[in-house]
């Protein structure tokens, strides 16, 4: 306990907290007295304070909880698919060739261009969505799943060999543990891409609840304490995503033994 | 014959080993022609079925044109908008976006990733905010920035160098972190003065790091560019997508995604050979590791 208060009264920690408070502070000042444009300014306390009426309306709830839901079954969908290809391509030489090159070639597109298209194909509602999300989840995984299984070392390889190991047998016992640190990485990495997405998705196709919205909304009606509001729970969100994974991933590779 | 033809990395020695394995001269003759077909050309078959599936498809309208138009279409599309020089034009704006926003990026993500890196105290003062900040994803900044900028260039700007400037600044932060402790004790025996230890030492070892970043960010760079242009704007690529998608005629919304992709694909190629050409003293490390 005394560990975690003496980094709280650290030097280091009250210098980090310098910044911060002065940016506090100069906004409070400025939409204080009026120094700028208050009608687009909100000042901390009106941000705080649509913070605690959305929040007890409940409706910020549901907004935060229709966004996460869309990220993570277009992170499901985009991950399960990537994990399928990319081991496909690492294990198989005939299925690298094949698609390698469509791949690296679609991978080219910046992942945003495709969504005029995708909502002409899907729609404009969630499928279109969640279809993009995944999308956007998908290039990481591949990438990363296919590199590890490759990366797979020689001498594990002859290993197998030596052992007339089934090409199954392998695939579970060798290539799988030895690319799972690099197909997490893809995993974390598409996590991060997919609550990227998620906000475009709510900006750019048919508006549904969810925190991108909320964001747009508040734009529209200069509704700034709205806006900040979506900023601060866009950070939250994605912080605690790259949290949870990097928790998750820790757990499953506690196995590694540790050299660094 | 199963095991062999995993795809680990297998050597040239090996194949001539399986083919010792194999006695049967048929055999060995099918494995040969096998493994021929897998040499380059596979690569173009599942482009060329898709293309033909999409041909047949559209000839035999089992989609409508307005959803899915005929290769020839976008081809044609494509052709006409060079010829126009529509293409050039709104190419030129988006690449002009990027050359200024990734440019102020970079400069600011390599001050900012250096003086944290040489200094606890900026870092101190500074790591908090910027871990903050970059925590929120550029497009989460995309509202607000249009609150207090407008939709003009300065929004394209400052939402381009914010999307490359944090790659920036973490890898050349953890480029200065990781330069390994001996060189500068070496340094030292040499009774280096701060400025050399900093132009001979410092500085080279963190160039790789830098490039990574460099890479990252313009890859980023790329992405917003297009997704604030199909936000908020009136010229640029990503404005022809939206406009092809409003008068639906997705020939040209194809086609502009193909342009897209060619030009990422020429900025990170073209950042990689400028890597490969600085970074020519250098024994060869991949540091580009995972990712897109």
């Amino acid at each position: 306990m005394s560990a975690i208060a003496a980094s709280f009264t650290s030097l280091r920690f009250r210098r980090g907290l310098v910044v911060p408070l002065l940016v506090l502070v100069a906004w409070e000042l400025i939409t204080h007295y009026k120094l700028a444009n208050v009608h687009l300014l909100a000042s901390p306390t009106a941000v705080l304070k649509s913070f605690a009426v959305q929040a007890k309306e409940g409706e910020l709830f549901s907004q935060l909880l229709a966004s996460l839901r869309r990220d993570l079954s277009g992170f499901a969908l985009g991950s399960l698919a990537g994990l399928l290809l990319g081991s496909a391509m690492g294990t198989s030489r005939v299925a690298d060739r094949l698609f390698g090159p469509s791949f690296d070639a679609a991978k080219q597109v910046a992942v945003f261009a495709w969504i005029p298209l995708i909502s002409v194909w899907f729609g404009n509602g969630e499928p279109a969505k969640v279809v993009f999300i995944g999308l956007a989840a998908f290039y990481p995984v591949v990438v990363n799943t296919y590199q590890g299984i490759r990366s797979v070392s020689r001498e594990h390889v002859e290993v197998t060999r030596a052992f007339r190991f089934s090409r199954l047998q392998t695939f579970r016992k060798v290539a799988l543990p030895a690319a799972l640190p690099a197909i997490f990485s893809g995993l974390h990495l598409a996590l991060i891409y997919a609550w990227l997405a998620t906000l475009g998705a709510e900006y750019l196709l048919a508006p549904a609840p969810g925190i991108g919205n909320l964001m747009i909304d508040g734009r529209e009606s200069m509704a700034m304490d709205k806006v900040l509001l979506g900023v601060i729970l866009a950070g939250l969100i994605g912080f605690s995503l790259n949290a949870a994974a990097a928790r998750v991933e820790a757990y499953f590779l506690r196995w590694r033994v540790r050299n660094a | 014959m199963a095991q062999v033809d995993l795809a680990y990395k297998i050597t040239a020695a090996d194949d001539a080993a399986a083919d010792d394995a194999v006695d049967s001269a048929p055999v060995r003759r099918l494995a040969f022609y096998y493994r021929r077909l897998l040499g380059r050309g596979v690569g173009w078959i599942v482009p060329a079925l898709t293309l033909t599936l999409w041909a047949v498809a559209s000839r035999h309208e089992w989609v409508a044109p307005q959803i899915l138009p005929a290769p020839a279409a976008v081809a044609q599309t494509l052709l006409e908008q060079i010829r126009s020089g529509d293409l050039f034009l709104n190419f030129g704006i988006s690449l002009g976006r990027v050359a200024v926003g990734f440019t102020l990026g970079c400069v600011l993500g390599v001050v900012l990733g250096v003086s944290m890196g040489l200094s606890r105290r900026v870092e101190d003062y500074l790591s908090p905010i910027f871990n903050a900040i970059s925590q929120v994803p550029v497009l989460g900044w995309l509202p607000l920035a249009m609150m207090v900028l407008g939709i003009g260039e300065s929004l394209k700007f400052v939402i381009i160098a914010h999307a490359s400037l944090v790659p920036v600044a973490i890898n050349t932060l953890k480029g200065i972190r990781s330069v390994p402790r001996n060189y500068i004790e070496v340094a030292k025996a040499f009774q280096f003065s701060k400025r050399q230890l900093l132009r001979k030492v410092v500085f080279p070892a963190t160039v790789p790091a830098i490039f990574v970043g460099l890479r990252y960010g313009l890859t980023q760079a790329w992405l917003s560019l297009v997704t604030v242009e199909l936000l908020a704007s009136s010229e640029g690529l990503g404005f022809m997508i939206v406009w092809g998608r409003q008068l639906f005629q997705l020939d040209l919304v194809l086609s502009a995604i193909i342009i897209v992709g060619v030009v990422g694909l020429l900025l990170d190629r073209g950042l990689a050979r400028l890597e490969r050409r600085l970074l020519r003293w250098q024994p060869v490390w991949d540091l580009t590791g995972g990712g897109t």
